[in-house]
């Protein structure tokens, strides 16, 4: 059996074994983890990161980085909440698909700019997570969008459930994570996304359409956090120009990255992501509950990049040193 | 390209022409930098008669004197083939902590020397991910940003942390009625453009960040280079980090929020190349300055804050694709 | 060649030649492919086998002449076409998707369907499993490429070149990383294949393989075709002097330097899977020669001495005191200066000034205390720049706007600013022109006659014969001879440097 499977199998192993024995050492100390209520509350937390993490995911696996995730969030979002605000008439899911359209849109900008001018793509989003907020501030002309304007029945996907009390968002998510995996591995362009980041050099020799696929993934980003941004206007109720998105995209790359999506592109798969979402929301409903105060969250999120970061090279070295063993 | 034109061109490969003195400095991203920054002062002055005063534009300057600080280092950074995002979020981490401490009760200098241990540490940091890990600086700085940031959060929670009465208003100290933050950016410009143009470290980091291969075959020690570029960048995000405490009279874990779009900026806009061998601290230190003019007219035209935004990313994305091309058409 | 009964014919060239920056690499060639033969390429390195095959693949585009497939002329602008024309190229180390399956490596690229098609895994692998089945090897075609022997990639490529019922298949020296019972498998199936009516080409060094597996060969020199014969009419003998057969030119007489002390010596380099067990000598005012072929291990071998990738064991002496070296800069202070090979990677610094490339082993002439001292350097430069004849327009214009051999001399110079007392010179004339090539013969003449000890690389066996003292020869890793300069032909290196044969199949 190839040692390298095992590997990357043991890797979606390794994150479900590093959730289960978190969530139990929790429960040890604080038996109240182990509950229904509390898994609700960790799935409540993560739809949102899921959802753009799977658009970050397929970026990361192109061998490029998308950093404006969280203002394209806060722009899609703020764009529908100005339609409620000035269009109280219109019906409640026109957001939904706005917000989506922005969103696409702003990806699209991001990709295109990457592959006409062959800049590195986190300068590019470097470069538009400003320009997307400060549109963000401008077309709001810096007001929050408030309670009243959300229709209840937007906010009611974050509310009612259609069975077992789970909120229709969680729903969204994992159809996205499910639609995700459809995508990747049962498309061609799909595939395509793997084979252009694991030989960015064959790739157009063997007749792959480099800029579609680039300018696929960016837009694909863009739009998934474009729903993340209306489903964050379910969720929270509100859409305020400065807050709203705003160090999400630290979040949601701690996700991937941990979900075991490599850097050096090629690799990644929509269970491990899943796995990383989750993961980080265990970590993030456990620190009230141990007296952590919420402010050390990014920095846990920083930390796990970094380890992420690490493991990533380890795994890779070994990967190196088999396939010298298999050449001698 | 047919077969004659392939010849010909090697045969004056052999000798070319050297281009025109003139051309030579067009072409040079500084000047353009330069000519902007002319152009700016310009439509400033047409804004409003007060512009052109020279204590206006220096106070203004003082709001960004310290990243234009650390904007100076990162250019070297960048020139030697990698890049560090995170010395915004440095100077948060490195302003807490000294912060912290004196309040804790240790004397303030003892305190800046805590703060700048600090800025080592996480200069440090970066170096041992990016050479001895041999990562790209790009995705680990993302890491140590947001590390750093949230270790500051920890610090510092959701208060601000006071720093002592005397220590306060770094910009309100004047030598010869000149701010002493831009005093400060003038003299370190000063340094690192001797340090860069005229001394073999300087040298040795665009041989690295040209081709990093051929300077180790050359006998140049990259990784040493690249650490102590890397050391430096935390030292002066440290320092940066404590100049604002003073300007600001207190801390908070926010403080130089999104400086890291405003530094790279001041780097791009001087004709530093992104992909590393190019660039200089005059152009930087151009780009500083127009930076802040831009911003001070826009503030004086009463352009929203959020406008600014805007005209900082778009900047930057116009900036690179500028540099890129200037140094395409050059490169033969 | 060209037989009156056309349809035996399935590829013919008409006058290909093709230039890469004005020099002209291959001239003029015709040749005949038949349908169900095995057709070997066969040269010295860069005599243009290698580029002759990729213009068939479409990988480099002819600057002149025309190619027939089955009587139509055809145009094969990139890979792509190839592979719907039926040509495939499987390079030694064959280019793949590593995070894909092997079963989608064999499909990619061949359907140009809809780009949200569905994949159709199970399609897929069973197609793929037959394929395997085909070639009668056993690969889980589920399993990521990452990590698949380069035999097995070899067969996945043979595979690929099935999938797309290619005509023609063309091998670039598949053998070298293969062991011998992969060899074995690799001829079999291509025998196979020939029966079914395929064609193949073989491009390979070693000549017993060749004799075991082909049926035609032609052979490449200097970029022309000189023979294509059955490979019964031709004697070993035969092949090795038509590969070498150019009149040989005696570029100098060497000048009879004072041979000295040991300079450079080297005991039981050791580098696992590169290089074993090198041991040798260079004494002072010796040009001590290292030829072999491409892949023998030699540039690796200098690599090791200089620091750039130390060995991992073994001993090198400098003037006689051990000298235990694992980066660069304790090389340089040793006395040692190696020249790479890759001078556009490994060598300058394309868009800074000459003189900056010129002086960036010597900190310390230029900058005494720190400083750089601008007049310092340009009188280093410009008296580099007189002393080795380097054409340019300033030295302060990039050094990318200079030609190979300027560059080389700027090079050149840069390590005789650190008064080396050893030279290591990988292929120091690649890429060169005729007349700058006797230029730098000269001066590495002068180097030796100065009592310099010199250590030069070189493929191009004239050169080794003209100039050197002795000739080391590496094959596969190790040191297969030390022929001094009396005994020293083309036929005792080519003899040294072809691999010894492993058991060919039969």
């Amino acid at each position: 059996m190839n040692f390298l499977r095992l590997l990357l199998l043991r890797r979606e192993a390794g994150i479900a074994v590093m959730i289960v024995l978190f969530c139990l050492v929790v429960g040890y100390f604080k038996p109240q983890f182990l509950t229904l209520g509390q898994l609700r509350i960790v799935l409540l937390l993560t739809p949102l990161i899921m959802i753009a993490a799977m658009g970050e995911m397929m970026v990361l696996v192109a061998r490029h980085v998308d950093i404006s995730v969280g203002s394209t969030l806060g722009l899609a979002a703020m764009v529908s909440g100005l339609l409620y605000r000035f269009g109280p008439e219109v019906p409640w899911w026109t957001g939904i698909p706005l917000s989506i359209a922005v969103g696409a849109a702003l990806g699209f900008a991001n990709g295109l700019l990457v592959h006409l001018f062959r800049l590195p793509s986190i300068i590019v989003t470097l470069g538009t997570l400003s320009l997307y907020r400060g549109l963000t501030f401008i077309i709001s002309d810096a007001r929050q969008i408030d309670r009243q304007w959300i229709p209840s029945e937007l906010k009611g996907l974050s509310q009612t459930s259609p069975i077992l009390g789970i909120p229709w968002i969680i729903f969204i998510a994992f159809g996205v994570a499910i639609l995700t995996y459809v995508f990747l591995n049962h498309t061609r362009i799909g595939r395509q996304v793997y084979a252009l980041g694991s030989n960015p050099v064959a790739a157009p020799l063997r007749g792959i359409k480099v800029a579609q696929v680039t300018l696929l993934v960016f837009t694909l980003s863009g739009a998934l956090a474009g729903l993340a941004g209306i489903l964050y206007a379910s969720r929270w109720g509100f859409v305020n120009p400065s807050n709203t998105g705003y160090g999400f995209e630290f979040q949601v790359i701690a996700a991937v990255v941990i979900g075991g999506v490599s850097i050096n592109g090629g690799v990644g798969t929509v269970l491990g992501t899943v796995l990383g979402v989750l993961l980080l929301g265990c970590v993030a409903a456990a620190l009230p509950l141990l007296g952590i105060p919420g402010t050390s969250q990014t920095a846990i999120y920083g930390a796990v990049i970094l380890v992420a970061l690490l493991i990533d090279r380890t795994v890779r070295q070994q990967g190196v040193i088999s396939l010298k063993r298999v050449r001698q | 390209m047919s077969a004659s034109d392939t010849s010909d061109a090697a045969a004056t490969q052999d000798a070319a022409p050297p281009r025109p003195a003139w051309q030579v400095l067009l072409v040079r991203p500084e000047t353009v930098t330069f000519l902007l920054l002319i152009a700016g002062l310009f439509a400033g002055n047409m804004l409003s008669p007060y512009f052109l005063d020279v204590s206006y534009i220096l106070r203004s300057f003082t709001l960004y004197a310290e990243f234009a600080i650390v904007a100076l280092v990162m250019t070297m950074v960048i020139i030697g083939g990698e890049i560090d995002l995170s010395p915004a979020a440095g100077m948060a981490l490195a302003a807490c902590v000294f912060a912290w401490v004196q309040q804790a009760g240790v004397p303030v200098p003892a305190a800046i020397g805590v703060g700048l241990l600090v800025g080592l540490a996480m200069g440090a940091l970066n170096a041992f991910m990016v050479i001895a890990m041999q990562l790209p600086s790009i995705i680990v700085t993302i890491g140590t940003l947001t590390l750093f940031r949230g270790l500051a959060q920890i610090i510092a929670g959701d208060k601000s942390i006071r720093v002592p009465e005397w220590f306060i208003g770094i910009d309100k100290v004047m030598i010869a009625n000149i701010p002493l933050p831009v005093v400060l950016f003038v003299v370190l410009a000063l340094i690192l453009g001797v340090v860069l143009g005229g001394t073999v470290f300087g040298r040795q980091v665009y041989q690295v960040g040209t081709n990093e291969v051929a300077a180790r075959h050359a006998g140049i020690r990259s990784a040493r280079i690249k650490l102590i570029l890397f050391l430096a960048s935390g030292i002066v995000a440290a320092i940066a980090g404590m100049m604002t405490a003073s300007r600001f009279g207190s801390v908070r874990y926010d403080l130089g929020q999104g400086g890291e779009l405003q530094m790279v900026l001041m780097a791009m806009l001087g004709g530093t190349y992104i992909f590393g061998g190019r660039g200089t601290i005059l152009g930087t230190f151009l780009a500083a300055w127009l930076l802040v003019i831009v911003s001070t007219g826009m503030i004086v035209a009463n352009v929203l804050p959020a406008v600014q935004l805007v005209v900082l990313g778009v900047l930057l994305i116009v900036s690179i694709i500028a540099t890129n091309f200037i140094y395409s058409r050059t490169q033969r | 060649m060209a037989a009156p009964d056309t349809p035996d014919i399935l590829v013919q060239t008409h006058g290909i030649s093709k230039q890469f920056g004005g020099v002209e690499v291959l001239t003029d060639v015709d040749l005949a492919l038949r349908r169900g033969e095995i057709h070997a390429l066969l040269g010295e390195n860069g005599a243009g086998k290698s580029t002759f095959a990729k213009i068939l693949a479409g990988v480099h585009r002819p600057t002149r002449g025309s190619i027939e497939m089955n009587g139509q002329p055809v145009t094969i602008p990139n890979p792509v076409a190839a592979q719907a024309l039926g040509i495939t190229l499987i390079h030694q180390e064959p280019i793949s998707f590593p995070d894909l399956s092997v079963a989608e490596n064999l499909v990619l690229g061949r359907d140009q369907g809809a780009p949200f098609g569905r994949v159709r895994w199970a399609e897929m692998t069973r197609e793929a499993e037959r394929l395997m089945a085909l070639l009668g090897v056993r690969i889980d075609v589920g399993r990521p490429m990452r990590g698949l022997s380069i035999a097995d990639q070899q067969m996945v490529e043979i595979a690929r070149a099935l999938a797309s019922d290619s005509r023609l298949i063309i091998m670039d020296e598949p053998t070298a990383p293969l062991t011998p019972k992969e060899v074995d498998t690799l001829f079999g199936i291509a025998r196979r294949l020939r029966d079914e009516g395929r064609t193949f080409i073989f491009i390979s060094h070693r000549l017993e393989e060749v004799r075991a597996l082909c049926d035609r060969v032609t052979i490449f020199r200097d970029g022309r075709k000189v023979a294509t014969d059955d490979i019964a009419n031709l004697s070993e003998e035969q092949i090795i002097r038509l590969m070498i057969g150019r009149p040989l030119k005696e570029y100098l007489n060497k000048q009879s330097a004072a041979i000295g002390d040991v300079a450079l010596k080297v005991v039981g380099l050791t580098l696992p899977g590169v290089f074993e067990d090198i041991s040798f000598e260079v004494r002072k005012g010796e040009i001590v020669g290292l030829g072999g072929l491409v892949g023998a291990g030699r540039t690796e071998v200098a690599r090791a001495i200089f620091g750039v990738a130390p060995a991992a064991s073994g001993e090198v002496f400098v003037n006689g005191r051990p000298a235990a070296i694992t980066a660069p800069p304790e090389a340089i202070a040793r006395g040692l200066a190696f020249v790479p090979e890759d001078r556009a990677t490994a060598g300058i610094f394309r868009t800074l000034s000459v003189e900056q490339n010129i002086t960036a082993a010597v900190p310390k002439r230029i900058a005494p205390r720190g400083l750089i001292r601008p007049r310092l350097e340009r009188a280093l430069t410009s008296e580099a720049v007189r002393k080795l004849r380097i054409r340019l327009a300033s030295p302060r214009q990039p050094i990318g706007e200079l030609s190979g051999g300027n560059q080389q001399k700027a090079i050149l110079a840069r390590w005789l600013l650190t008064e080396p007392d050893v030279f290591i010179l990988d292929e120091p004339t690649r890429g060169i022109d005729i007349g700058v090539k006797a230029e730098f013969y000269d001066m590495i003449g002068e180097l030796a006659a100065a009592g310099r000890a010199i250590l030069l690389i070189s493929s191009e066996m004239p050169e080794l014969l003209a100039l050197c003292d002795r000739v080391l020869v590496m094959s596969e890793g190790r040191l297969t001879a030390n022929i001094p300069r009396a005994e020293a032909t083309q036929e005792a290196i080519m003899r040294a440097a072809v691999p010894q044969v492993r058991e060919v199949a039969a």
